[in-house]
């Protein structure tokens, strides 16, 4: 095959006849939209959100954040049990799903062969597709029963010494129950995420440790975990913010019952179930604007949530973005 | 005529060359870490991924207290040979190894035999630096003992020193042990993970291009280590460089894959004789730059 002549500077010509076009301010306004949609957004729900609490927040005052009453006859309103209930039931919930899912991550990436490891990772990713209001549904009529008769009670029976475990589980609803649930609901969020940054780890930091007559599990605790560590990190607080805001199923496990207490088995509320649940019966207008300010005070405990576990990120990685940037 | 150490006429060449070339090095600083030289015997090696033959049948001895390089062409096997030296190719999903290695003696694809055992006893080090990146200096170069559950914190201190002299590096980070190890440069990178690998005392150590993306300062000091810990250990280097090879290293094998890109042992013998004087016109044509 004959190449076609050499015809200097043809090329150069017609890279010369290329004009700019409208393509690049159209392109640059149309993304900048995009991003200001966004932040108008953000800003527009807390403004709003703001000042249609602004009855509550002046009735309630300050106090509602530390008192507990709830009693809408004689308007006195205090949020700290759904607040209580919020955070220990996410948190316990993120602390279990924490040891399962980067348990099932490790063995998915470490141990597993590929015809096992394909499957179960596809059904961990199925399990975060599952509607909430089924978790919900499964977990009042199937899951809590079966808790409360082989789990709750034995534990009560043998370990009822412990605050935890004090209380005679009466009702198949309450903390255990929820916890569990929201746990079984973050657990693919920090399953599959932890996969993929355990699969990301390079190959020469499990040969590094290899080669210094590692175990397979030694491997993992020397050349995987901490080099994955900010990523898993990152899977928690994936988990952690689902967990915070979820609603459904909560509400429908949790027993609704605005109680503080160290024991798992008696019933509580969070922030999100008490919304859902009351904003219907919501007739006066200051029982409306205070739900209102539970909503924006879960924006806040959301928030703050999320600003602390990059803090706690930054921390652990000395403020590298993850082990990789080392490389 | 390939093959030569593992006839009887590699005898008589290995015998040209004095065998522990260290003591006549004068006084080491760093005490002797193992006086007992231990030698690899490679007995028809073949090594495959999956279905595909990466290696045929490879034999050499791997002599004690000597720097042997391994040398060839990109994709003639030499990484996947020594991965074969610490069972570290069996790692690779697939990866499969027939034929012996005789560590002193016992084979280490012997039944029963526990990788995890043969890595202690053959460290080794890679082509790319890889301390563990969250890890402090001081950690990094004592992790093989703290895997090994030794937490007696006298005995680490006074190990990571002596290795980190030992991988001359002591002096650059003695003052910055718990800064993380993967702060450092890249060379000095390459020297924690040496300090790491002698750290265990292991009685051969395996260096996979370990000077291969460093710069020419680095390399040297790279290489000036590779004659010193000689002393102490049986080493073993694979490199793309033939003036490394010619520069560091007692014995040469040459591996070269042909047609069907499976490796083979071209040659093996003394680095002089290899140079000077090969016996295959393949190796000629190879450490004269014409080909690879």
């Amino acid at each position: 095959m004959t190449a076609a002549p050499y015809e200097p500077g043809r090329v150069r010509a017609l890279l010369a006849r290329r004009r700019p076009g409208f393509g690049e301010p159209i392109f640059r306004i149309v993304v900048l939209l995009a991003a200001l949609t966004v932040l108008a957004t953000i800003i527009g729900l807390v403004v709003t959100m703001t000042v249609e609490s602004r009855r509550g927040i002046a009735h309630n005052g300050w106090s509602f954040l530390w008192t507990s009453t709830w009693d809408q006859v004689r308007q006195v309103f205090g949020a700290l049990p759904f607040v209580y209930g919020t955070v220990m039931t996410s948190v316990t919930a993120l602390a279990l799903a924490m040891l399962v899912g980067v348990g099932v991550a490790l063995f998915l990436v470490e141990l597993a062969p590929a015809w096992v490891a394909r499957p179960v990772g596809f059904m961990v990713e199925m399990l975060a597709a599952i509607p909430s209001v089924v978790f919900g549904l499964w977990g009042i009529f199937i899951l809590a029963p079966w808790l409360q008769q082989h789990v709750e009670l034995p534990l009560h029976q043998r370990l009822g010494w412990l605050p935890f475990f004090s209380t005679y589980p009466t009702t198949a609803v309450g903390n255990f129950a929820a916890i569990v649930v929201l746990a079984i609901m973050v657990l693919p969020t920090v399953a599959a995420v932890s996969r993929d940054v355990i699969a990301a780890v390079p190959r020469s930091q499990r040969e590094a440790a290899l080669a210094l007559g590692a175990t397979r599990w030694e491997m993992m605790r020397l050349g995987v975990l901490p080099y994955a560590r900010s990523g898993i990190l990152g899977a928690g607080i994936l988990g952690l913010a689902r967990g915070v805001g979820e609603t459904m199923a909560v509400t429908m496990v949790i027993g609704n019952s605005p109680t503080i207490t160290l024991s798992l088995f008696k019933q509580g509320y969070t922030m999100a179930s008490v919304i859902a649940n009351e904003f219907t019966e919501a007739t006066t207008a200051l029982y409306r604007s205070t739900l209102i300010e539970i909503g924006l005070l879960l924006l806040v405990i959301t928030l703050l949530i999320n600003v602390g576990a990059r803090l706690l990120v930054w921390r652990v990685t000395g403020g590298q973005p993850s082990g990789g940037a080392l490389q | 005529m390939a093959q030569d150490p593992s006839a009887p006429a590699a005898v008589t060449e290995q015998q040209a060359i004095p065998l522990v070339r260290g003591v006549a090095f004068g006084e080491q600083e760093a005490p002797r870490v193992s006086q007992a030289a231990t030698r690899l015997d490679v007995a028809n090696l073949h090594a495959y991924y999956g279905a595909r033959p990466a290696l045929r049948d490879v034999s050499l001895t791997v002599w004690p207290n000597s720097v042997t390089a391994i040398i060839g062409p990109s994709g003639c096997g030499k990484s996947t040979f020594i991965r074969c030296l610490n069972r570290l190719h069996e790692v690779t999903p697939g990866a499969r190894v027939e034929g012996r290695v005789l560590l002193d003696g016992d084979d280490i694809y012997g039944a029963g035999v526990d990788p995890v055992v043969v890595r202690q006893r053959v460290g080794m080090v890679f082509q790319r630096p890889n301390p563990f990146p969250t890890m402090s200096i001081f950690d990094n170069a004592v992790a093989g003992l703290k895997l090994a559950g030794i937490r007696n914190r006298e005995l680490l201190r006074e190990v990571a020193e002596r290795s980190l002299r030992r991988a001359a590096l002591w002096d650059e980070v003695k003052d910055k042990l718990h800064a993380a190890g993967g702060a450092l440069s890249g060379g000095q990178q390459q020297r924690l993970c040496i300090a790491r690998a002698i750290a265990v005392e292991p009685e051969v150590v395996l260096m996979d291009e370990p000077a291969s993306s460093l710069d020419p300062m680095s390399t040297l000091k790279i290489e000036e280590l590779m004659r010193e810990l000689a002393t102490s250990f049986t080493i073993v280097i694979v490199t793309h460089n033939m003036q490394q090879a010619a520069r560091v290293s007692d014995y040469t094998a040459f591996l070269l894959a042909g047609e069907e890109r499976v490796g083979e042992l071209i040659e093996y013998g003394p680095t002089a004789r290899i140079f000077t004087n090969p016996r295959d016109p393949r190796t000629e044509q190879y450490i004269t730059g014409r080909f690879g």
